[in-house]
């Protein structure tokens, strides 16, 4: 039954019903959550749902390259403050996914949801969002993502006219490009470690200039603008200049950038930054992400990177050396099976840190840690490896199917 | 090549870098400095000059409209076509194969003119596009052993009589042109449709571009279990697709 205020159709409340129903021979079939399915059967049988079920909520839609689930689930905490929330809090960021987390039965005044870029634009004309939030884009599965820039022209014609708060960060100047044309942004200076999807001007094609802490194209002008909130070090700066203190749990560069916007997203409700901030302290782990795991007599703290952006700003967290790092890439479906992105990452950083490979595509990563001089051992299997690393904390990071592997090996 | 040190360029990675095409470079930077030879890289952005006096220019993938921007700015530039009649080697893959091309359909539609340094033509192909593994005999005239990589485009680029195709396809697409090429190859300059990176799959061509430069017809041995062994699982992967 769906406890929301506004009365659904009888069509809907079939519809939400059969989602259920399919959801639950899903999740006892042994294929998981089902929310998938789930929503896939209800909007199939009631293509309005999403809007039905959105209609009485005040909706947050995130989207970006990285940092999606995190900051989803660092804006929902945020909320919690001023009213209940629901939130596809497990990454399913899909249209089945999201109409699959609203129909969950909420009495909610806020839905906080993550949605796959490709979706988003379609996905805010369905629910009539109040903020749209915008992290980051870069390079993702080669093998059949939308490129990087045309994804930026397709978030900004599907913007432009939003009645919505867009909360866009402006060291990233594919996020600007796309949010510039919307009537109401909000820029959040959140920065942005990797760089090398946005030396061409989105604009006119030009070369960018980026000095330390800019960026602007010579030939036609388009630069960075003018920030409201900002990341400082370990602090967010609110639009009164006044430096909020940053105590995540999660760690990270990356982690307090979607902090600095979750509070710029909370504000736009009002709630405040000492309250939204103090919320998202709670939060230790992501569907997994961050979690540390004691098993075979180590620490392994479980870091996702899926992609080049994800693994620069992961490796910028991880324990000096020399703390050992287990790395495991997979390359199937879901992860994309062109490994070539592999060499956009600067494994040098790595120099120091013993080095233990499995996953998929271990000899992928072996020819490439080889070629960038690091001292590495490759092995079949997690328990493997990880035996072989000294007792103590380990930093395992991975791609998108070799972190659910990993998590499964360790019993996560 | 200079008395001192090999010279890699690597052309226009602000636009043709979408691939991993670093890994060209790098891997072709190792196995020189493995023979003991010194390298300067250079990387050139798209708005300098691209130096005529490199001894192996490499190109790499890029977006639609970031390849336009690379074949006008290259055209207008000049440096790389008397870097090639002064004897430089050339290897080009995918966006930057099509670009040393005569010519390529650009993202507007568009025919757009190449460098002309390959006698090739490119068409946008109608059918699906072409992506996966791929396994292909190289031109014997090379001495090479297969050719692994992964291809991800939907050109199909028809071959003239100055060029030779640079590989034969057991597996895979390649140039599109369903007569079984892959790339084309006249002299000093090579082009071909493989990512993977293309040179960390298949040393040996990053070799055959160290010894074009130094003008030998050997080089010492390296240590290549590592990429043997990925070569080995690549062209059993490419023989049983999932």
């Amino acid at each position: 039954m769906t406890e929301s205020t506004a009365p659904l159709s009888p069509r809907s409340r079939i519809a939400v019903t059969a989602g259920r129903a399919a959801a639950a021979v899903s999740r006892a079939a042994g294929r998981g959550s089902g929310s998938v399915i789930g929503g896939r059967v209800a909007l199939k049988l009631d293509p309005e749902l999403l809007r039905v079920l959105s209609g009485h909520l005040d909706i947050v839609l995130v989207s970006a390259t990285n940092g999606k689930t995190t900051t989803t689930r660092l804006i929902a905490e945020a909320l919690r403050a001023a009213g209940e929330v629901v939130s596809n809090a497990l990454g399913a960021n899909m249209p089945a996914g999201i109409t699959s987390a609203l129909a969950q039965g909420s009495r909610a005044r806020y839905g906080v949801l993550e949605v796959d870029e490709k979706y988003l634009t379609a996905v805010a004309a369905e629910v009539n969002p109040k903020v749209v939030a915008l992290l980051n884009l870069s390079r993702d599965q080669l093998d059949r993502a939308a490129e990087t820039r045309m994804l930026a022209d397709h978030w900004r014609e599907g913007l432009k006219d939003t009645k919505a708060v867009v909360v866009a960060n402006c060291d990233d100047p594919l996020v600007t490009w796309a949010a510039s044309d919307s009537p109401n942004v909000v820029w959040v200076a959140a920065g942005q470690e990797w760089k090398d999807d946005a030396w061409s001007c989105p604009s006119c094609g030009g070369v960018l200039q980026r000095p330390e802490g800019g960026w602007a194209c010579a030939e036609c002008g388009f630069r960075r603008p003018s920030p409201t909130w900002a990341l400082a070090g370990e602090t967010v700066l609110d639009p009164h200049g006044t430096a909020w203190p940053i105590r995540l749990q999660l760690p990270g560069r990356a982690n307090r950038a979607n902090a600095a916007t979750a509070a710029a997203v909370a504000a736009v409700f009002g709630v405040a930054p000492g309250p939204a901030l103090e919320r998202m302290y709670q939060v230790t782990a992501v569907a997994g992400r961050y979690d540390t795991v004691t098993w075979q007599d180590r620490e392994l703290r479980l870091l996702l990177a899926k992609n080049p952006a994800g693994w620069l700003e992961t490796f910028s967290l991880i324990d000096p050396p020399p703390a050992p790092v287990l790395l495991s890439v997979n390359a199937r479906s879901a992860d994309g099976t062109d490994t070539s992105w592999l060499w956009d990452v600067d494994y040098t950083r790595l120099a120091g840190h013993p080095i233990v490979v499995v996953g998929d595509r271990r000899l992928d990563l072996a020819v490439r840690l080889e070629v960038a001089g690091q001292n590495f051992r490759v092995f079949d299997t997690v328990e493997q490896a990880v035996r072989a690393a000294a007792p103590g904390r380990i930093e395992a990071i991975a791609n998108y199917t070799a972190f659910q592997d990993l998590r499964r090996a360790v019993g996560n | 090549m200079s008395e001192s040190s090999l010279r890699v360029v690597w052309v226009y990675p602000d636009l043709l870098s979408t691939y991993g095409d670093q890994g060209n470079a790098l891997v072709t930077a190792r196995r020189a400095e493995q023979r003991g030879l010194k390298v300067t890289r250079t990387d050139v952005r798209s708005d300098q000059r691209i130096p005529t006096s490199g001894d192996i220019y490499l190109i790499g993938g890029g977006e639609d409209r970031p390849q336009r921007l690379a074949a006008e700015r290259l055209q207008r530039d000049g440096g790389l076509q008397r870097a090639v009649d002064n004897g430089a080697i050339v290897f080009a893959v995918c966006a930057g194969y099509q670009i040393i091309g005569h010519e390529f359909i650009n993202d507007l539609g568009e025919r757009q003119p190449g460098l002309g340094l390959l006698d090739v033509v490119t068409v946008r192909g109608e059918g699906s596009r072409c992506v996966g593994d791929v396994l292909a005999d190289i031109d014997e005239r090379l001495g090479l052993p297969q050719l692994t990589g992964f291809e991800n485009h939907q050109g199909v680029t028809r071959l003239g009589p100055g060029v030779r195709p640079f590989a034969r396809v057991r597996i895979g697409r390649g140039n599109g042109t369903g007569d079984g090429t892959e790339g084309a190859w006249r002299d000093t300059v090579i082009g071909t449709y493989m990512h993977g990176p293309v040179l960390a799959r298949n040393p040996q061509v990053a070799d055959l571009l160290i010894k074009l430069a130094l003008d030998v017809n050997a080089l010492p041995p390296v240590d290549d279990r590592w990429y043997e062994a990925l070569r080995a699982e690549r062209i059993a992967a490419a023989r049983q697709p999932a």
